[in-house]
C-alpha cells in the first residue's frame, strides 16, 4: 500500500525564504522535497521551496536543468516519484491539470500553446471559460442570459487585453499575432483564470530589448494590480535580476542556490554552473 | 440589430438566411410541381445529408476527433425512428407531430450510443475515436441485420435471429430490414431538421461551450491548463453529434418504404465525411454545400456508380494534400483577402 501523506502542515524549514512583507501569510506554494525519475533520468530530486503570497521569483539554471519539469510537477502534468506541494495550503496529489488551475495555479509555455485557429479576445474567453455563469441550455437557446453572460465576459477580457496593452488586436487571429504578442497574450489568458500564482516560462524569449523592458513593468503591475505570487523561468539575466525578489537556482534538477539577485550574482556554485570551473575561475580572476 | 453588429452573428444570419431562401425556393418549386420526378425525390435525402453533414462537422472539424462510424449513428436513429412511429401510430394520428416525437425518440437513442462509446474513448488523447467508432459502424449493423421487432396487439416484442412463430406483424425482420409503417417525411420536415440543426450547432459554437471544444482542439495542453475538463466538452460535441445524427436517420428511414441496415454500411460514413472535408473542416456554410452537391451529383452521374468510391477517395486525398500544402494555404489567404477587400470597399462606397 502507498502511504498518502495527507496535508499536515508544519513550520517553515528555516531555510526557506519569503519577501519580508509576506512573513506571517501562508506562502502560496509550499513545496518539499520535490523529485521526479523518468526512467533512470532524475530530472528534479529534492526540489524545496516557498513562494510568498505577493512574491516574485525566479528559477533559473542552465538548459536542460529541469526547470520546465517543475512547473509541469507544479501544475501536475507529471506525478511526482517523490515530494508534495501545498497549494494555498492544499496538498495538490492527485489533481488534474484543471482541477490544479481551478485552485490557483495558472501558466505560460516555453514553446507557445495557444488556441491558433481562434480570435485573440476568444483565447482570453476561454481563460474566463469557469467564471462565465451561463448554463448549457441557455448556450443552446442563447437566452437573455447568456447575452448577458457573454457580455460581461467581453467586457472583461478587453480589459485584461487592455492591462497588457493588447486590446487593439482583440480581432485578430491569435496565431497571427508577432511572437512577443502571443507571449503576451498567453499571460492574459493565464490572468483571466484568476490565478493565486502565475508560473512563466521564458517569457521573454523571442522578444527584443524593448519589448523585455515593457515586460518586466507588466510583470510587477500585474503582482501589484491582482496582488498575487510570479514565478518566473528566464534565461535573460537583466530580466530575472530586475524584477526577483527571490531565485532560486537549479542544476541537474537540484537547487543549487536560492536567495536574493545579489546574492545569486556573487555566489561561486552558481557562476560554476554557468561558466563551468574553468570559467569561473577566469571570472574569479577577472574580478 | 444588436445581432448584426458582432461579426460572428453576423455570419450566422448570413448563413441561415441562405439557406432559408434556398431552401424557400425549392420548397415552392416542388409545391408548384415544377420539379423533375427524380429530383424532387432527392428532396429530403438532401436534407438528411446536410444534417449528417452539419453534425459530423461538430465531431471532426469542430472538436477535431475523427468518426469514422457517422451512419451508425444514423441507423439507431433510423430504426428507433421506425419502430417508434409504428407504435404510436396508434396513440399519435397527425402525422408531423408524430415524427417529431420519433426524431426526438431516435434522437435520444442515438445520444446515448454516443454517450456509451463517449465514456471510454473520449478520455483517451488520440485518434481512438476513430478505430472504436469505425467498429461501432460495423457492430450495430450487424446487430440490426439479426433484430426482429415485432407488433403483436399493441405490445413490441424484441427478438434475435427471428423467432419461430410466424405470423405477428414484424417492423423489423432481420437482414430483410424495417418495413416503414407509414411514408411521413417531407421536405417541410427536411428544412425544419437543417434549420434545427444548423442553429443549434452555431448556438454551440459561439458559447463557452463551443470555445471549450475549439481550444480543446487547438491544443488540448493548454485547454486543460486553463482549467478545462476535456472529456467533459469532448462528450457534449459528440453526444450532440450523435444526436442530430439520429434525428436525421429517422427522416432518412421514413422517407422510404423499407430500410435495410446494409445502407448504413461504412461507405456511408465515408461519403458524408467527405462532405464534411470537401466543404472544410468547422465550415457550416461548406458542409451544406458539399452535402447537397454530393447527393445530387450520384444520381445525375448514374453511370459512374461503380467509381463513386473511387472518386471520393481521390478527392479526400487531394483535399488533404491541398490543404496541408502551405502554396495552397498562401494562395487561398490571398485570394480572402482580396475578395474581403473588394467588398469592404463595395461598403465604404455605399
Ligand atoms: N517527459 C520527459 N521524458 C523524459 N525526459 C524528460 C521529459 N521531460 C523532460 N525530460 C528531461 O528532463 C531534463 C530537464 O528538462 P527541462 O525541459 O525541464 O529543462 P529546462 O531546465 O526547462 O531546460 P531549458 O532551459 O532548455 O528549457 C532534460 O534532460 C530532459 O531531457
Ligand atoms: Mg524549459
Amino acid at each position: 500500500m502507498i502511504q498518502k501523506n495527507r496535508t499536515k502542515l508544519v513550520p517553515l524549514p528555516t531555510d526557506i525564504l519569503i519577501p519580508e512583507r509576506d512573513i506571517g501569510k501562508q506562502p502560496v506554494l509550499d513545496i518539499r522535497n520535490l523529485g521526479i525519475d523518468f526512467g533512470g533520468l532524475t530530472a528534479v530530486d529534492s526540489f524545496t521551496l516557498a513562494i510568498g503570497p505577493t512574491e516574485i521569483a525566479g528559477l533559473i539554471g542552465p538548459n536542460g536543468a529541469g526547470k520546465t519539469t517543475i512547473f509541469n510537477l507544479l501544475t501536475n502534468v507529471y506525478q511526482p516519484t517523490r515530494g508534495s506541494i501545498l497549494l494555498r495550503g492544499i496538498d495538490t496529489k492527485g489533481m488534474t491539470t484543471a482541477q490544479v488551475n481551478r485552485l490557483g495555479i495558472a501558466r505560460t509555455f516555453q514553446n507557445i500553446r495557444l488556441f491558433g485557429g481562434m480570435s485573440v479576445i476568444d483565447n482570453v474567453k476561454v481563460g474566463l471559460h469557469n467564471s462565465i455563469k451561463c448554463s448549457f441550455a441557455s448556450s443552446l437557446l442563447h437566452t437573455p442570459g447568456y447575452y448577458k453572460a457573454e457580455k460581461k465576459a467581453r467586457e472583461r477580457c478587453l480589459e485584461l487585453l487592455d492591462f497588457m496593452g493588447m486590446a487593439d488586436m482583440a480581432q485578430l487571429r491569435a496565431d497571427s499575432l508577432p511572437y512577443g504578442a502571443q507571449r503576451r497574450l498567453e499571460i492574459v489568458r493565464a490572468l483571466a483564470t484568476k490565478p493565486a500564482i502565475l508560473l512563466l516560462d521564458e517569457p521573454a524569449a523571442g522578444m527584443n530589448p524593448s519589448e523585455t523592458a515593457e515586460l518586466m513593468e507588466q510583470i510587477v503591475r500585474i503582482r501589484d494590480t491582482f496582488q498575487i505570487a510570479v514565478m518566473l523561468i528566464e534565461h535573460d539575466m537583466n530580466l530575472v535580476m530586475g524584477v526577483c525578489e527571490g531565485i532560486a537556482v537549479v542544476n541537474y534538477g537540484k537547487i543549487i542556490a536560492k536567495g536574493t539577485p545579489e546574492q545569486i550574482c556573487n555566489d561561486p556554485v552558481v557562476i560554476e554552473a554557468y561558466l563551468g570551473k574553468k570559467g569561473a575561475a577566469a571570472h574569479a580572476a577577472e574580478g | 440589430m444588436r445581432l448584426w453588429k458582432s461579426k460572428t452573428s453576423r455570419q450566422n444570419l448570413i448563413t441561415l438566411a441562405m439557406v432559408t431562401v434556398a431552401f424557400a425556393v425549392l420548397f415552392f418549386l416542388n409545391e408548384g410541381k415544377v420539379l423533375s420526378r427524380s429530383f424532387s425525390g432527392q428532396l429530403v435525402p438532401i436534407c438528411v445529408y446536410i444534417v449528417m453533414a452539419l453534425s459530423l462537422n461538430l465531431t471532426v472539424g469542430i472538436l477535431g476527433e475523427l468518426s469514422l462510424g457517422h451512419a451508425g449513428f444514423m441507423s439507431v436513429g433510423a430504426f428507433t425512428g421506425v419502430v417508434a412511429v409504428a407504435y404510436l401510430q396508434q396513440y399519435i394520428t397527425s402525422p408531423v407531430p408524430l415524427m417529431l416525437v420519433a426524431m426526438l425518440i431516435g434522437g435520444i437513442m442515438a445520444g446515448i450510443a454516443g454517450f456509451l462509446i463517449g465514456i471510454p474513448v473520449l478520455r483517451l488523447r488520440g485518434d481512438y475515436l476513430a478505430i472504436v467508432t469505425l467498429a461501432f459502424g460495423e457492430i450495430i449493423r450487424n446487430i440490426l441485420e439479426c433484430l426482429y421487432v415485432e407488433l403483436d396487439g399493441g405490445a413490441l416484442r424484441f427478438s434475435m435471429f427471428g423467432s419461430a412463430d410466424v405470423g405477428g406483424n414484424f417492423i423489423i425482420s432481420g437482414p430483410q430490414g424495417a418495413s416503414v409503417p407509414s411514408k411521413l417525411s417531407t421536405f417541410g420536415l427536411g428544412i425544419g431538421l437543417v434549420l434545427f440543426a444548423l442553429i443549434v450547432i452555431m448556438n454551440i459554437v459561439h458559447s463557452k461551450e463551443g470555445r471549450a471544444v475549439k481550444a480543446i482542439r487547438d491544443n488540448a495542453i493548454a485547454a486543460e491548463s486553463v482549467g478545462l475538463n476535456l472529456t467533459s466538452y469532448k462528450m457534449k460535441a459528440f453526444v450532440t453529434s450523435a444526436i442530430l445524427a439520429g434525428m436525421a436517420g429517422v427522416l432518412f428511414a421514413m422517407n422510404y418504404s423499407t430500410v435495410e441496415a446494409k445502407k448504413f454500411n461504412f461507405n456511408t460514413s465515408i461519403s458524408v465525411l467527405v462532405m464534411v472535408v470537401l466543404g472544410g473542416m468547422g465550415n457550416l456554410r461548406g458542409s451544406i454545400i458539399a452535402a447537397a452537391l454530393l447527393t445530387v451529383l450520384p444520381e445525375l452521374l448514374r453511370g459512374f456508380d461503380d467509381y463513386r468510391m473511387l472518386i471520393y477517395a481521390i478527392v479526400l486525398i487531394l483535399v488533404m494534400l491541398l490543404n496541408a500544402n502551405a502554396r495552397v494555404k498562401q494562395i487561398k489567404l490571398a485570394c480572402s483577402q482580396k475578395l474581403r477587400s473588394l467588398f469592404s470597399r463595395k461598403e465604404a462606397s455605399k
